[in-house]
This record gives C-alpha cells, sequence and structure tokens, in this order.
C-alpha cells in the first residue's frame, strides 16, 4: 500500500495541523509516513501546504509532483494543485472559498465541501480544515477514522484540549457529507 | 524501548547532540538550520549546558575549539556561507587534534545562494575546506532517525580519532518530519582525553597547538595525520547497499538525493528494469571498495547528486576501469523526481557505455 496527499491553503487554516493528525494516524496504524511542509521564503497571509507520503513499505522521496490525493482550501492551491492531481485520483475542494465551476477535472474523484459554511454551522469557523480532513479520511481510507480521533490529542496543543468535541465534531460531519457524496 | 515520535530532523538532530552528552552549543542564526539553535536554546540549559548565540561564526567555532580543547563535547551548526567563515578554526582543530561536531544544513551557493535543498558542498566537506593537508569525517543522514543516529555517531568518531566531524545535510533533512526513536541504539561511549587542557597544577604543562617550525617537525605530523586518516578509511566506511544482485544498472547517491533515487528504483521494478543503489552514509571515508565490488558485476553506474557534479569525481576514482559512468545532477535547489531520475536512468542504461549522459537535461 503507498499513498500520497497534498494539503493546501492559506497560512492561517491550519493546514499544517490537519497534515499533523493525519501523520499520526497512520503512525498508530503502524504504518510509514513521511510530512514534509512547504519550505521556502513564507510571509504572512501567504500560501501554505504539506505532503504527506504514506505506505506499509520505506519511503523514497518525501516530495511529488503528480500526488494521488489534493486537499484544496483556497483559490490559489487550486490553480496550483488540479493539474497535478493523478489520474484517477482524488481532489478535495473547499467549495466555501473557491468556485465550484473552477473544478474541471474529470479524470479523477472530486469532492466538493464548502467546509467555512460547515465550520460555522457547527458554531466555529477555525474548523473548517477538520471538516476537509474528515471528507478526506472518509472517502480515501487512507486510515480509520477512529485513528484520527484516537490521535487527535497528541496533535493539537494541550491548552486546546478543550476543543477536541467540535473538533471531532466537524470531522465526523466532513465524512459523513463525503460518504453522502 | 521508546516509542516513535514524530519530529523534525534538525530537532532529531539537535536532541541527539544532547544525549551524547554535547553540553556546549556555540552558533550564528542562518536558514536552513535554525530549528536546531532554537531547540538547543531551550532545553540545553535544562542539562546545565551552555548555549551561546555568538557575534559571528567565526566567533562561533573559535568557542568550540575552545571549549573542546578541555575535552568537552561541543559542537556548532550553520549552512553553506556559515560554515566557509569556520573553515579556519576548523583547519586549526584538524592539525591541533581536537575533536567537535559542526552541523553543515546546506543552502545553495556560491556566495549567499538560496535556501532550497542542495548538495553543494560535498567538495568542502569532504576535502578539508579550510588550509593545509587534512579531512573531516562526513556523515550523511537520509531519513529523520539517521539525523539522530548519525549524530551521535559524529561525536563517538571525533572523539576516538580526534578530529572535527561534520554532518551534511540539507534543507529537506532538517525540515522534514518523520517517526523516529530519539534514543541511543548502543551506549554513549566516552574516552579519556589525557590530552586535554584542564589545568596544570598537578601535571606537566601540555600544548595543543599547530605550528611546527623545526627541521622535519611539520612532515612528521602531517604524516601521523596521514596514518590517522587511513586508519579511518580501512575501519569507519558506512554505506548502504540495495538490490545489487542481478542489477542491470548500480545508481551512487547519497542524503536526499538517495531518497529520491528510491522511488525511480520501485518505479523501474514496476517497468522490469533492475536498480542497484549505494548510499554512502560516510562521505570521508568514501565507500569506494563497496563501488569498485559492485561496478565489476554491474558495468553501467549513474550518480544522482544535488549539485553539478563532485561525489562523481569519487565514484570516477573508486569505480572499475571498465565501467560506464553517467551523471544526473540539479543544483541550486533543483529537486529532481523520481520521474526525472527514471528517465535519466532510461538514457544511461541505452547510452554507448563510456559517454556521458548529458549533465542536466532538465535545463
Amino acid at each position: 500500500m503507498y499513498t500520497d496527499v497534498i494539503m493546501a491553503g492559506f497560512g492561517g487554516q491550519g493546514i499544517m495541523l490537519i497534515g499533523d493528525i493525519l501523520t499520526y494516524a497512520a503512525m498508530h496504524e503502524n504504518k510509514r509516513v513521511t510530512y514534509m511542509p512547504t519550505y521556502g521564503v513564507e510571509m504572512r497571509g501567504g500560501t501554505a501546504n504539506c505532503t504527506i507520503m504514506i505506505s506499509d513499505e520505506e519511503i523514497g522521496s518525501p516530495m511529488t509532483g503528480h500526488p494521488y490525493s489534493v486537499i484544496v482550501m483556497n483559490g490559489p492551491s487550486l490553480v496550483k494543485f488540479q493539474p497535478k492531481v493523478r489520474p484517477g485520483g482524488f481532489l478535495l475542494v473547499n467549495t466555501s472559498l473557491v468556485e465550484a465551476t473552477a473544478v474541471t477535472r474529470a479524470d479523477i474523484d472530486t469532492l466538493l465541501l464548502p467546509a467555512n459554511d460547515i465550520a460555522l454551522e457547527l458554531g466555529n469557523g477555525k474548523i473548517a480544515n477538520m471538516v476537509a480532513l474528515g471528507g478526506y479520511v472518509e472517502r480515501t481510507q487512507v486510515v480509520s477514522l477512529e485513528s484520527i480521533k484516537k490521535t487527535l490529542p497528541k496533535a493539537i496543543a494541550e491548552r486546546y484540549h478543550k476543543t477536541l468535541p467540535i473538533n471531532i465534531k466537524a470531522i465526523e460531519t466532513g465524512a459523513q457529507l463525503a460518504r453522502r457524496g | 524501548m521508546k516509542e516513535s515520535q514524530l519530529v523534525k530532523g534538525n530537532v532529531a538532530l539537535a536532541e541527539a547532540a544532547i544525549q551524547a552528552g554535547c553540553r556546549y552549543y556555540f552558533g550564528y542564526p542562518i536558514t536552513p538550520q535554525n530549528d536546531i539553535p532554537e531547540y538547543l536554546s531551550e532545553h540545553l540549559p535544562k542539562q546545565s549546558g551552555v548555549f551561546i548565540q555568538a557575534e559571528s561564526e567565526i566567533a562561533s567555532i573559535n568557542m568550540v575549539m575552545g571549549a573542546a580543547a578541555t575535552g568537552a563535547r561541543a559542537m556548532t551548526s550553520s549552512s553553506g556561507p556559515g560554515i566557509s567563515l569556520m573553515q579556519e578554526a576548523m583547519s586549526y582543530m584538524a592539525g591541533s587534534e581536537i575533536p567537535c561536531l559542526v552541523v553543515n544544513v546546506m543552502r545553495c551557493g556560491p556566495g549567499l545562494g538560496g535556501i532550497s535543498p542542495t548538495q553543494g558542498d560535498y567538495f568542502q566537506a569532504t576535502r578539508g575546506g579550510g588550509h593545509g593537508d587534512y579531512y573531516n569525517i562526513v556523515l550523511a543522514p537520509a531519513s529523520v532517525q539517521e539525523m539522530f543516529d548519525l549524530t551521535m555517531k559524529a561525536f563517538d568518531l571525533a572523539d576516538k580519532y580526534r578530529n572535527p566531524a561534520m554532518i551534511l545535510a540539507d534543507a529537506i533533512l532538517g525540515q522534514m518530519k518523520e517517526p523516529a526513536i530519539l534514543e541511543p541504539r548502543e551506549p554513549v561511549r566516552t574516552s579519556a582525553k589525557p590530552w586535554a587542557i584542564t589545568g596544570a597544577a598537578d601535571r606537566k604543562p601540555q600544548y595543543l597547538k599547530t605550528l611546527y617550525l623545526s627541521d622535519g617537525e611539520q612532515e612528521a605530523h602531517n604524516l601521523e595525520l596521514m596514518r590517522k586518516y587511513d586508519v579511518i578509511r580501512d575501519k569507519e566506511v558506512l554505506c548502504e547497499a540495495k538490490n545489487l544482485e542481478g542489477a542491470e544498472l548500480l545508481v551512487v547517491a547519497f542524503g536526499t538525493a538517495s531518497r529520491i533515487v528510491k522511488t525511480a528504483m520501485n518505479m523501474a521494478r514496476e517497468e522490469g528494469i533492475r536498480i542497484g543503489l549505494i548510499r554512502p552514509i560516510t562521505l570521508f571515508p568514501f565507500p569506494s571498495k563497496a563501488i569498485l565490488e559492485a561496478s565489476e558485476q554491474i558495468p553501467k553506474v549513474l550518480v544522482v547528486e544535488m549539485n553539478t557534479g563532485q561525489m562523481l569525481i569519487d565514484v570516477q576514482v573508486s569505480a572499475h576501469k571498465s565501467a560506464g559512468i553517467f551523471f544526473y545532477g540539479r543544483p541550486g535547489g533543483g529537486v529532481p523526481t523520481p520521474e526525472e531520475v527514471l528517465v535519466e536512468i532510461k538514457r544511461s542504461l541505452h547510452a554507448t557505455a563510456g559517454i556521458q549522459a548529458s549533465k542536466n537535461s532538465v535545463g
């Protein structure tokens, strides 16, 4: 088994955090995993992305130009990453911030989730990232939702642990919508 | 056994330094290694260690020399231009046989360069780097686990041979997170250091020096150092050899480039192409014998580096004279994709032996 995912959005959307959570969940399932953050000259409000590789075997390159999956949380990331998804791959797009009509690939599985709107409905606009993570995990089955929930406290700083229930709720909601879609 | 932790390469390296008993860090900030001083500034003082952000790289390495001269394990870390500034003191340490660890998380060059991943400092690291006739012991990690393990090993080798040791890494290895076990593989060894400058209250004064003016004295010293380097070449070579049996092509790559090559090897295998890999873990001493033996069996060798051909020279010197040697390099922060490496693998297999593949087919 081998898969990878690029998660991309603005700095501040919690992209790196959901990358961390997925990585911990893969570790929990005794899989090999690498996590590579965007690396370069970064600025506040700029783009942020990370690449995660998950496999049963030794992982070579920690980066890829042809990802199996991409989670796009903002417009610039769709422009950058939509063309790179492997044929037959998976693209999740946050349609709260990206025009659904801009999603044009027909040769891949796509999931359109208005993640920010769903997060606001749940009562916290900051958890759009968790909605997307839930949708990604449910659709790809790369790790189990149980592993995600179990390892969540490891990835989230202790001072934010009071937010665990609403984060879990957001992940579950994302997953549920992915099932329906 | 400790549990695996998810940790950045730079942090794994810094934690290894503490566990190896290093209590003295001197450095000056530069990307992409800043996580190392950041971590040590927090954790060294908790171990009653000393962390000093010096006024420059030159000051840093001279502080390392002073601390290490007393027998303490001491280190610095920097990148590219900062490492260049340290070369004078590293030459002095090689000459006076003072062990230390210098970490180079490479950035591009020449000059200030960019911060992207690169392997352009291979020559500087493996040819001594400063003036005079000497070598550093150079270790090239390729994973977060090795950032930890080889740092522990570097302190051990430095003490064992009274020689500067260097970790040669890059931005990917520094910034990437992987699960790693942050625990020594074997108990940390500390050796007696009767040569250390610790105060001569109860013994004769002794010196650590590099100035030899009497007739033949300097030559004798250089020959003594040469014998030491020969022992290191004989005893301390480390490399990973993979899938050599029945391979049509031998690829040689170190560090991050070797990781990309491994993915390309898997892609090649799916197409029925059998590729062997030798990954030098020690760059000095270089695994010449392993490359000679492998290239006797496998007639074509492809060297993949993130530079314009530096380790290539060592492979050319080491490989069997009948081997056809090809090169694929991406300098200046260009990171080859596995697909690009696969193209070069095929190009090398189909090329006429002895003719170099294009130096940079990607442009």
